[in-house]
């Protein structure tokens, strides 16, 4: 699967005709129809006719796209994936995972639709989201459960409700199933989305949320409002003296290759390919944002 | 699609089209239209009301429709929705790839 920057997962409510059009404007990496939540489920229809539409009609801007649709157990999901999966550009988001089962469940019927409208079979990514007790403590089988999966994701809201608290500033009630998403993501070698920040007034604290889950690890956050993006993309840009320190890591890595090492030194320290990986991270990021890195230098295995 | 009842999609709300059907005897299709740029889009905005309707095969009936500046897939996933209510079809026949 083609490695991608996924730093901003921006939520696109599907029934809204101004913002569906408009989604791929605001230079997020991805872009996230929903058909669950942020739909009614009088306009459950509506959604799926409107997103089905747009992916087909719409001359959309490059980037990803996903549409969230309706758990396979309502009574909408298994129609918004006839719907969306047979328009061949996106990438499904299955809400409320709770087991691996909900995940092959997810991919029977988008291989069978697959093969109904003669797209291969496979071709369709998946990411799942968790959301409850059960799902965090299931995450490892769940990244695990079919190379469809490009990401889990985790979905707070209702995951807090589950546990019988709520969401705090500093978000210790989510430090476990951050942890737990994060290691089963990274286990299964797929990405890891941070939940959404809903008080889309208060930028200190979602900057220091920003700031906490790229220490952690995630590769990016689910966002509500364009005016998220570029503050994740600039908490995640690294700065110029990290840029520098990744090409020479780069460039020293590349010396060790030739001379048929796979350590090198730098500056007195080694250099070996954990640190080479951390370069490589920095390149990629930085090269997202047209700042020093590039496609060239993040090539290097 | 036979049309059963009268049915409503859509919104008033910018860049959509509140799209109301309702069945009419004969096999004719009839427009109302309303929108702010009717002079320069009127026609358009007829045609792919029309031609929705068409590939539905839905005749038989009256479209009044309200336009806020809706793109032409908003017309027409306002205009399948709204008679899709109005038959009281839940599944839709989606098709092959259309991409």
């Amino acid at each position: 699967m083609k490695e991608r920057l996924r730093r901003t997962m921006l939520y696109v409510p599907g029934n809204n005709p101004g913002m569906v059009k408009d989604a791929g404007i605001y230079g997020a990496d991805s872009m996230m129809f929903d058909l669950e939540d942020s739909v009614s489920l009088e306009e459950k229809d509506a959604a799926r006719f409107l997103v089905y539409e747009a992916l087909t009609s719409l001359d959309l801007p490059d980037g990803e796209y996903l549409v969230r649709v309706n758990s396979l157990d309502s009574a909408y999901g298994r129609e918004d994936l006839e719907a969306v999966v047979r328009t061949g550009r996106v990438a499904i988001r299955l809400p409320k995972t709770e087991c691996a089962q909900d995940v092959l469940a997810c991919e029977a019927e988008i291989a069978r639709i697959e093969r109904d409208c003669g797209i291969a079979v496979g071709t369709t990514p998946m990411m799942a989201a968790v959301e409850s007790a059960a799902g965090v403590l299931n995450a490892r089988e769940i990244a695990a459960a079919t190379p469809r999966l490009m990401g889990i994701a985790l979905g707070a809201e209702d995951y807090v409700a589950d546990l019988k608290t709520s969401r705090s500033p500093d978000g210790i009630e989510l430090q476990f199933a951050r942890s737990m998403v994060l290691l089963a993501a990274r286990a299964a070698g797929i990405d890891a989305i941070d939940t959404i920040y809903s008080d889309i007034h208060n930028e200190e604290g979602f900057r220091q949320e920003v700031r906490l889950i790229k220490q952690l690890g995630f590769d990016g956050k689910s966002i509500i409002n364009p005016r998220q993006v570029n503050v994740v993309h600039e908490i995640y840009t690294p700065t110029e003296q990290e840029v520098l320190q990744a090409r020479a890591v780069m460039e020293a890595m590349e010396e060790a290759r030739r001379r048929g090492s796979g350590v090198a030194s730098l500056h007195g320290k080694m250099v070996d390919r954990p640190v080479a990986l951390r370069a490589r991270r920095t390149l990629m990021l930085a090269g997202a944002t047209g700042y020093g890195g590039g496609e060239d230098e993040v090539q290097w295995n | 699609m036979k049309l059963q009842k009268m049915a409503v999609a859509g919104t008033l709300e910018s860049s959509d089209i509140m799209v109301t059907i309702e069945p009419v005897p004969g096999d004719g299709i009839e427009i109302q239209l309303t929108s702010p740029v009717e002079k320069q889009f009127g026609e358009r905005i007829r045609q792919v009301i029309t031609a929705t309707l068409e590939q539905m095969e839905v005749t038989g009936v009256c479209v009044t429709a309200v336009d806020k500046g809706a793109l032409d897939c908003t017309i027409r996933a306002r205009v399948r929705t709204a008679a899709c209510r109005g038959a009281g079809q839940v599944q839709y026949p989606w098709g092959g790839r259309r991409v």
